[in-house]
């Protein structure tokens, strides 16, 4: 017994000793962050890994807001490197950041991202506008007799949102609130069909909190489901229940096109080309920012920025183009890698 | 006058037995069916129990069995050194940095020589997987010498294939519509019947790290993350636990102190995971400055999730053991340390063990705690010390299921078979055991 505890104790001394020098040299790029990004992120990290003499770097996903909470805790080797998100930095995030001491971040922003609503190919396609995914979905919808007053939704099937849309009960699955995906559908889809009434847009001057209120609270009376935060769970409710619609990324719909159909948005359809010239009406930019006092301290910072950025990883034939990123104009492209390549510091 | 008062007396007596007796025969009936009732609802209640495993079990394995299989491409790779060591230095890193993938593609186009179209070849290069690069860099690598000749070998085909291969993925439908196009559904029959594809046992999923590519991923990178943080975890919850359980048990005053003590522990059994997480990524990380990701860390907050488990058990078991072994111990001379060292702790050992199993099988279930503390991660390299960044096959379990590659439907399968295994191995140890180092008095 008494040699056991001698060893205890030698483990304890080692583990104490060793723990300064696994803290002041890491050798691997840290990475944190949305998981939207997470998917296309980690491509790009094993490739470099496997091509570079670095090692491969590791990636955390946070979810966007996490994620920029660790990254702007502050500069050193326990912080990580670089934070993906599904939005842009927030001002109060970048300020958080200014006063940790995180001085330098740069702003890449690697491609679109859309969200669709898609059925069961078993189901008719559906041809939706905004209007009706805010009329569907929303808590509290203006009255149907007329008048600007807001009452409970009381639409149950389609057919009484829109009498060209089919008879069938509004049964939407999508993701919960704590999720990235939900705040674009939220913003994008909600909000844009919610500025179709004047009144309510009108409103926005005036209470810009009961105009938000209005326009991203969804309804809680079963008509939309949330169903959690595993994409994959949607598509396989929607190919057993062919009445409901999902809401996920567009990847998922990319990968599963023999068994589901991406409706129609303001007649347009979920495609590549639809969401990169921006013609599709729900879709967002994926950032990464990078933190620039870590470059040249972390081994393979530079080298990790050129393969994101290169035209065979983010480019229109890319290989994340492969995994359902929608990739970003030329323009645009250069622009960003100039900036990735030249470390130009964000400012807001 | 007596005797005669005593036969009533037995008269009445008979009667009142015979009353009773009528009751109980009247009563019997309904009793028998009650038992009978009893008995039904405990069977019941065991074959709901079972169905459920059966059921649960039966969706995993059949989703996951195909996993075990993987379809692979046989390719005759020229080493044309033009293309990988123009100069002929056959410097390793010129090797290392070399275009492979060149390589594949040359010969996939050999393979078929009317493809001319660049978005045909691009659908073409896209059959055979971004693996059979790295097969062939490894080949060159380790033996140099094979530059110029031709190499023959198996390399992995893409996720999509093999989907379409094991039936996962349709061949009706539009063009569109499908993962796969009409040419390359017929480049794939035509590799099938010339016997260039085949499905082959998938040493890849037991031997590699994780990977975005489903048919590169394997589970030996959760399966390392796991043993270390497992090993942490014993180390530290195995003494720890048992010191505590036998000072409480054997030598503790029994004060309001340790009254506090022992509520606070059976407490802390019941605590949720997730609060560990927390309290580790407050105390190690923040405060000590352990690195994220760690099975350091992991292995730290599961010892303490683990801890009252050891010691519930340990205690259980150290009271299970009869006085009299102690009284002996002591009886003869030997002290209390003695007697608690020498007699009383080795016969308790079996229960501590069973015990502590148990609480490892538990910590190598858990996800919730590893999420704070940044395990929730992808991780390539396969981890070699407790510092390693790394992630355990719950968590690994976990990310595949997340992942939009049909492919890790079924991997996701198979990494919760293995996952089963060990916990059905480790249940069973600790029953094996019981049964045989366990004294009854």
């Amino acid at each position: 017994m008494l040699k056991k505890y001698t060893i205890i104790a030698a483990a304890f001394a080692t583990v104490a000793a060793s723990n300064a020098n696994a803290d002041s040299a890491r050798d691997y790029i840290s990475i944190v962050g949305s998981s939207t990004v997470y998917p296309f992120a980690t491509v790009v990290a094993e490739q470099f890994g496997k091509t570079t003499k670095f090692k491969t770097p590791k990636i955390e996903s946070t979810g966007s807001g996490g994620g920029m909470k660790l990254f702007c805790a502050g500069v050193g080797v326990q912080h990580p490197d670089i934070t993906n998100a599904s939005r842009r930095i927030k001002k109060s995030e970048y300020e958080k950041c200014q006063k940790n001491g995180v001085k330098d971040i740069v702003e890449v922003k690697i491609g679109y991202d859309g969200i669709a609503i898609a059925n069961s190919k078993a189901a008719k396609q559906m041809d939706l506008s905004l209007k009706d995914i805010f009329l569907a979905l929303a808590k509290e919808v203006p009255d149907p007799k007329g008048g600007e007053k807001l009452i409970t939704n009381p639409y149950k099937t389609w057919k009484q949102v829109n009498a060209d849309l089919p008879d069938v009960a509004i049964e939407v699955l999508g993701p919960p609130p704590t999720s990235g995906t939900r705040d674009a559908f939220a913003e994008l889809a909600m909000e844009g069909g919610c500025k179709t009434f004047d009144w309510i847009k009108a409103m926005k001057k005036k209470d810009k909190k009961a105009y938000k209120k209005t326009c991203h609270t969804l309804r809680e009376d079963g008509a939309y489901v949330e169903a959690g935060e595993n994409d994959n769970l949607i598509v396989q409710k929607l190919e057993s229940n062919h009445a409901a619609l999902g809401v996920f990324g567009f990847s998922y719909l990319d990968q599963n096109r023999d068994k589901i159909q991406g409706s129609l948005i303001n007649g347009k359809k979920p495609q590549f080309e639809s969401i990169a010239d921006g013609s599709y009406p729900i879709s967002r930019p994926l950032f990464f920012y990078v933190k620039k006092a870590h470059v040249g301290v972390i081994p393979g910072m530079k080298e990790y920025l050129s393969e994101f950025t290169a035209d065979k990883a983010w480019g229109e034939d890319g290989y994340l183009s492969d995994r359902g990123l929608v990739p970003m104009p030329t323009d645009e492209r250069n622009k960003y890698a100039s900036d990735a390549k030249n470390l130009t510091a964000l400012k807001l | 006058m007596n005797n005669m008062s005593s036969q009533t007396e037995i008269d009445e007596a008979e009667i009142r037995s015979r009353r009773t007796i009528e009751i109980v025969n009247q009563g019997l009936k309904r009793r028998r069916a009650a038992e009978k009732r009893f008995r039904f609802y405990g069977k019941l209640a065991i074959s709901m129990g079972m169905l459920f495993l059966v059921v649960l079990f039966a969706s995993i394995v059949s989703k996951g069995y195909t996993a075990f299989l993987q379809t692979y491409v046989k390719l005759d790779v020229y080493i044309d050194e033009q293309k990988i060591d123009p100069q002929g230095t056959r410097e390793s890193e010129t090797l290392s940095r070399a275009n492979y993938g060149a390589l594949v593609k040359s010969t996939l186009r050999g393979m078929f020589p009317d493809v001319k179209s660049r978005r045909d070849k691009k659908d073409l290069y896209a059959l055979v997987s971004n693996g059979a690069d790295f097969e062939i860099r490894k080949r060159v690598m380790e033996n140099p010498a094979l530059i110029g000749q031709t190499l023959s070998l198996w390399v992995p085909a893409d996720d999509d294939v093999d989907m379409l291969l094991k039936g996962h993925i349709n061949r009706e439908g539009a063009e569109s519509e499908r993962r796969l196009k009409d040419n390359q559904l017929r480049w794939i029959d035509q590799m099938w019947e010339q016997g260039r594809m085949e499905k082959r046992f998938n040493t890849t999923f037991f031997t590699a790290g994780d990977s975005r590519d489903p048919e590169l991923a394997g589970i030996w990178g959760a399966v390392s993350g796991s043993f270390l943080t497992l090993i942490v975890t014993l180390l530290l919850s195995f003494p720890i636990g048992v010191a505590a359980a036998v000072y409480l048990e054997e030598f503790a005053p029994k004060n309001h102190l340790t009254d506090i003590i022992e509520v606070n522990i059976n407490n802390l059994a019941a605590v949720p995971s997730i609060v560990f997480g927390l309290l580790g990524l407050a105390m190690f990380i923040n405060l000590f400055g352990l690195p994220r990701s760690a099975p350091l860390v992991g292995g730290l907050v599961l010892s303490l999730m683990t801890l009252p488990t050891i010691i519930i058990a340990s205690r259980a078991a150290l009271k299970s053991v009869p006085p009299s072994i102690r009284e002996a111990a002591l009886g003869v001379g030997a002290s209390p340390q003695q007697a608690m060292m020498y007699h009383v702790l080795p016969l308790a050992m079996p229960g501590i063990l069973t015990g502590t199993i148990i609480g490892m099988a538990q910590a190598l279930g858990e996800t919730a705690p590893l999420l704070m503390i940044g395990m929730v991660a992808f991780i390539v390299d396969i981890p070699g010390n407790v510092f390693d960044p790394s992630t355990v096959l719950p968590v690994q379990i976990f990310l595949w299921a997340d992942s939009p590659e049909r492919a890790f439907v079924e991997r996701t399968s198979a990494a919760i078979m293995v996952l089963l295994t060990f916990l059905i191995a480790m249940n069973a140890i600790a029953v094996v055991l019981r049964k045989r180092f366990e004294r009854r008095w």
